[in-house]
Order: structure tokens, then sequence, then C-alpha cells
């Protein structure tokens, strides 16, 4: 008897992480590594998902991976510490003169 | 890795990616997808550019859960059924309008299949018609705000009581701004034979008139005011609701979304206004929602 593989259709990684959506949004998020607890809320909500805890020097820090940032302030909405900023991509600063 | 995305195709800040990550982390990956058309498909199944680390089929507009029923009998009868759990993800307008047969169907034969409906309150991947899930008042391209009419006029549908009413043996409300407890329903779901189904609500940026940073507030404020309440069944009997410890008003939910914002100023707005607080107190007194 054949058996049906049921892994058809799944793809690890995603397929669509070659789309670099980072380029989307005008602005991208920072982490303040400092400041960051590392209660993983922005992991929690962030909906691309990009951000990931990574353990630097013996504690857990988020870092954002800006390939797929879209800029959305969901995890500036949620962070309890203050810890993540946005900021202005260099393309779309512009100078009035 | 993560189980869904990233470099998916939904707007900034839209709910319903957090709502499919959750759930499919709850189950361990351990899941076979069956998702109807509308956004979450869109941005996620283009040709060559899957987002799914889990075994994926669309289905189309209204048969989802005729296609999970039908995944689910074929793996009983190849002896396979433990393998993973059949979980539907649908749009409001899949699950509320255009399936609700199909869903009725695979409720009555009570097929082992959990149903989300991710909630998001109208058909928004064709830009924002209204569903039975549209609440009172707002405004879609097909309930436009004119001298006659403030927004949609009906109230939104109760599915999860429609769902109660089939006997199935678990139904329960959640939302994105609470995803602990979504996870803990989804769990819990797959711990019962039979259908299950989970209503998740989630913003939509777009069709609310929203930006990315409202979006975890305005879902937290549809529970806090007691428009969308958090509720649990199993068999047919409430377990469990969210309460609330202060109540607040619907115009702090409604004011911050550009769906309602005409309901501030339009002659017939102040009724609607009435009949939203009046639906929020109903709920609040058939729930128990304060505490
Ligand atoms: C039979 C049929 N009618 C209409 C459409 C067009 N259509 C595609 S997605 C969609 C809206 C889906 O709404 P919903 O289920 O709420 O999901 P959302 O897009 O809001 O996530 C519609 C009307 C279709 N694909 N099939
Ligand atoms: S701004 Fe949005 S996409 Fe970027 S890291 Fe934060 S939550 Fe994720
Ligand atoms: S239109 Fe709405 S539901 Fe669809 S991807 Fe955008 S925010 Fe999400
Ligand atoms: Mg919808």
């Amino acid at each position: 008897m054949v058996k049906v593989k049921l892994y058809i259709g799944a793809s690890s990684p995603a397929m669509t992480s070659e789309m670099k959506t980072g380029d989307w949004g005008t602005e991208w998020a920072f982490v303040d590594e400092e400041k960051c607890i590392g209660c993983g809320q922005c992991v929690t909500f962030c909906p691309e998902p990009c951000i990931e805890l990574v353990e630097k020097e013996g504690r857990k820090v988020a870092v954002i991976d800006h390939d797929y940032c879209k800029g959305c302030w969901m995890c500036y909405t949620v962070c309890p510490v203050d810890a993540i900023r946005m900021e202005t991509k260099e393309i779309y600063k512009l100078e009035v003169c | 890795m993560s189980l869904f995305g990233p470099g998916h195709g939904a707007c900034p800040g839209c709910g319903f990616p957090i709502a499919v990550r959750e759930a499919l982390d709850a189950l361990d990956g351990k899941v076979i997808a069956v998702n109807a058309t509308g956004c979450l498909e869109i941005v996620s199944s283009m040709y060559g550019r899957n987002t799914w680390g889990v075994p994926y089929i669309h289905s189309i507009f209204e048969n989802s859960a005729a296609v999970a029923a039908g995944i689910e009998v074929a793996l009983k009868a190849l002896k396979r059924e433990n393998e993973a759990h059949v979980v539907v993800f649908a749009g409001d307008g899949a699950t509320f309008d255009i399936g609700i047969g199909t869903l009725s169907g695979m409720m009555d034969r009570n097929h082992n299949v959990i149903y989300i409906c991710y909630d998001n309150e109208a058909y928004q991947n064709t830009g924002n018609q209204q569903s039975m899930a549209t609440p009172m008042g707002a405004a879609t391209t097909t309930t436009p705000v004119g001298k006659n009419m403030p927004g949609k006029m009906g109230r939104k549908k109760d599915m999860v009581e429609i769902a109660v009413a089939h006997g199935i043996p678990y139904a329960a409300s959640a939302s994105i701004a609470y995803p602990k407890d979504f996870n803990r329903k989804v769990k819990r779901a797959s711990e019962i034979k039979g259908s299950k189904y989970i209503q998740v609500h989630c913003p939509c940026v777009t069709g609310w008139g929203i930006d990315g940073k409202l979006t975890v507030e305005v879902a937290k404020l549809a529970v806090e005011t007691g428009l969308y309440p958090l509720v649990e069944y199993e068999n047919g009997k409430l377990v469990r609701v969210r309460k609330l410890k202060k109540r607040k008003s619907v115009e702090e939910y409604l004011k911050i979304q550009r769906r309602f914002r005409h309901l501030f100023k339009h002659p017939m707005g102040k009724d609607v206004l009435e009949e939203l607080q009046r639906i929020a107190d109903e709920n609040a007194r058939k729930y128990g929602l304060d505490a």
C-alpha cells in the first residue's frame, strides 16, 4: 500500500521568506538592548514574525530582523519597558529646503 | 523556525497572523490546515511562495468545513488520525455567511475538526464589504454612510451561540489581544473529540481605519467594553468567561476607528451608539462579565 506523505504542501523555512517584506514600511523597529528584559511580548505580537529572543552575555534580548520588519509599531506598543523605538529609514528622511 | 512566516503579505499591523501562529504553536505544528478563500489565504499561499510550515490546503470560499470533514474521515479510514489535528482557518465572511451551510453540516455530523474563524468583521480581502459579523453602525463599502443610513443597520450575528446550538462539545470566543488565552483554548479544543468552534477577534487595519499602533489596543477595548465577550462552552455549558474589573463605555472603543467615526456626528448616530451600549450591557448581564 502506498503511504501518502502528510507533509506535502509544508515548507520549512517558509518559502515566503524569499519575499523581503522589510522594504514595505517607511520605518523600522530597533531594540534598546540595555532596557530589554527579554519578556518576549514583542515576539508574541509581531505579526511577521521577525523578532527572536537571543542569548547575549548571559541574558535574553529581543533581536529584530529588518529583512522582514514592516514597521507596523505593534512591538513598540506592547513592550512593557519602552525598549523599542521606531526610526524612519534613511531613504525616507527628506530635507525640506 | 516559525510555522507561519515571515515574508507573508498581510498589511503591516494586521491581527490574524498572530492568531494563526499562536494556534499552530499551541498544537506543536501537528496540524493539517484547511484555509477558506480570504485575506489569510491570499497573503500566505501565492504560487511558489508558501508561508505555512504545516500541510496546507486552500479550499474554496464556502466549503472549508466540508473539505476538513473529508480529510478527517480519510485519516480515519487510513488509521492515521493520530498524526495531526485537522484545523480550519476561515474568515468571518466564509464562516458567518457563505460557508455556514457546510459548517453546519460538519458540526451536525460532529467531525473531529478544530474550526477557527478569524473574525475581522467584514469581507476585507475584497475591500471591506459587510458580513453578518460586521457590527451595527460600521461603515463598509456595502453599508456606506449617507443621509438615511448611519452604516450597517443590523447587529452582529452571534455565531458562537449558533455553534453551541448544534450541540458540539466545545465553542469559544477569543481575541488576539489575549494570545495566552487563545493558545489555551486551542489546546483545550485539541483534547476534545468532535467539532470545536473558536472565533478569534482580529483587527483589520485598512477596513477598520486604524493603524498598527492601535491593533492591540482596539482588540483589547472590544473585550473591555463588553462588545466582544470572551466566553467558553463545553457540552453546551458556559464554563468560563473573562471578567471585567471596570467595564468601559463602548464609545472608547468606537471613537478610535474610522469605520465608526460618523456615529459621533450623524443625526441617527446617537441611536446607534445607544443600541451598541445596550448590546454591551446585554452581554454583561448574559455572561456575568462585571467582576
Ligand atoms: C464564491 C465566491 N464569491 C466571492 C469570492 C470573492 N472573495 C474572495 S475573498 C472574499 C472575502 C472574504 O471575506 P472573509 O471570509 O471575511 O475573509 P477576510 O478576507 O475578511 O479575511 C470574497 C468575497 C470568492 N472567492 N468566491
Ligand atoms: S514594527 Fe511590526 S513588523 Fe517590525 S518588528 Fe515590530 S511588530 Fe514586527
Ligand atoms: S486587509 Fe485587513 S485583514 Fe486583510 S491583510 Fe490587510 S489588515 Fe489584514
Ligand atoms: Mg473577514
